[in-house]
């Protein structure tokens, strides 16, 4: 009598519960992500030791590029209703007389960081070829007699109060223009700064301790 | 697609049944697929926070008030650091003032591990024994403390130091923000007490002319 052969079976898992498990996963790593924003400039941040991660919400950013220009970003705040960035540009424009249209508040609401004189926010913000866009981002400007940034800093410092401050500045530029934005900061009462770097790991232990002179 | 295929029952016979076909999906790509975006997502969500230096000035308007109020410090606990052209460094202990000459000397040095880090850990020694020593038991598991147990007890032996350096940072017009940058992490990794960033002076302009290149 021949035998009898079972039917030869591919063992087959059932995978239906894992790839439910994973679309969860999925689906809320992709809602709790934020994604960085496009930043007007390229900056490569210095390096230190500092583990401390910057808060996500409620910061000003001063940029501060290698070629000098600098640049101004604020959030929206925490909460989704506040709606920081069209206040702050309301209150710009009143300062500067310059009448922004509805649409115009609610698309700067939405963008990051930028870098122009006022006068050229309204064309900005109707540009949409990005090429054309950059060419207007000539940079804050901060000079004696038509400070800009002084003034981004007041009014952002007046919409939303609890906002902390950060300098981004690329390690090329020189200390003299940050010392600027520095000085700036201070004499609109702000004198505590967070200076974004990039991590390094670096360890002093007591034998680094040079040998002790007698 | 996968389709339902009902068994049909109850017809025996001539009619051809339809072949049998699986009604399962081989959900392997998509597992690998799934797999490969979790990873992705959760790396990038760890590592694009940035991370923040946090330095608190002095409040600009105190300064009217400077000579009354601000506290006298002894000359020799002062590490004067002046940062100028092409990341330099040069130190000199004490004060610099053109009434009781001679000046003191500028001495040059660098950003390296034998430089000022050496410097100020030399003249940082007591305190940052102490914080060591700390830090060591913790990890040894001599002393069981919280991260904030942790913190706080290194700020009070910092506010309790008495002999360390009082170190004054000074950048020339040429110096670049990564020295400063550079010099605070110094401080951070020396556990410095107490550093200050100050303005240079023309006295100390006029020593850095004269300072070996």
């Amino acid at each position: 009598m021949p035998k009898i052969k079972p039917p030869v079976r591919t063992p087959h898992i059932d995978m239906t519960p894992m790839v439910d498990l994973f679309s969860v996963l999925l689906i809320f790593l992709l809602l709790t992500a934020s994604f960085r924003p496009q930043e007007a400039a390229v900056i490569t941040t210095p390096q230190s030791i500092s583990e401390k991660t910057a808060p996500d919400a409620d910061l000003m950013t001063i940029f501060v590029a290698k070629d000098g220009k600098v640049y101004f970003n604020i959030d929206n705040g925490r909460d989704t209703s506040t709606h920081f960035r069209s206040k702050l540009l309301e209150k710009i424009g009143e300062q500067y007389k310059i009448k922004f249209t509805k649409a115009e508040i609610a698309k700067f609401g939405t963008m990051s960081s930028f870098g122009l004189p006022i006068k050229d926010l309204k064309t900005w913000l109707n540009t949409k070829e990005s090429k054309d866009k950059d060419k207007l981002q000539t940079g804050i400007p901060m000079d004696s007699t038509d400070n800009q940034l002084a003034w981004w800093v007041r009014e952002a410092r007046l919409t939303n109060v609890g906002a902390e401050v950060a300098i981004k500045g690329d390690a090329d530029t020189d200390y003299k223009l940050v010392k600027k934005v520095m000085d700036l900061l201070q004499d609109n009462k702000v004198n505590k700064f967070n200076l974004v770097t990039n991590l390094q790991h670096q360890e002093v232990t007591l034998k680094d301790l040079p040998p002790a002179a007698k | 697609m996968a389709e339902i295929i009902q068994e049909e029952k109850g017809k025996k016979g001539g009619k051809r049944r339809p072949k049998k076909q699986s009604t399962r999906i081989d959900m392997t790509p998509m597992v690998d697929l799934m797999c490969l975006l979790i990873t992705f997502f959760m790396l990038t969500t760890a590592f694009s926070k940035a991370k923040v230096m946090v330095i608190t000035m002095p409040d600009k308007e105190n300064k009217d008030d400077k000579d009354k109020n601000q506290p006298q410090i002894a000359a020799f606990r002062t590490l004067n650091i002046i940062l100028s052209e092409g990341n330099k460094v040069y130190y000199y202990i004490g004060m610099a003032d053109p009434k009781k000459p001679p000046l003191p000397a500028l001495i040059k040095t660098d950003f390296s591990k034998d430089g000022i880090r050496k410097i100020l850990l030399d003249k940082n020694r007591d305190l940052f024994t102490k914080i060591a020593e700390y830090r060591d038991k913790r990890v040894t598991g001599k002393i069981v403390v919280a991260d904030t147990t942790l913190d706080s007890e290194i700020k009070k032996m910092k506010r309790d130091d008495k002999k360390g350096p009082i170190v004054l940072i000074k950048a020339d017009e040429k110096a670049k923000y990564k020295d400063i940058v550079n010099i605070i992490d110094e401080m951070a990794i020396c556990n410095i007490a107490s550093y200050a960033i100050v303005d240079i002076n023309s006295v100390e302009k006029d020593m850095l002319k004269n300072a070996p290149k």
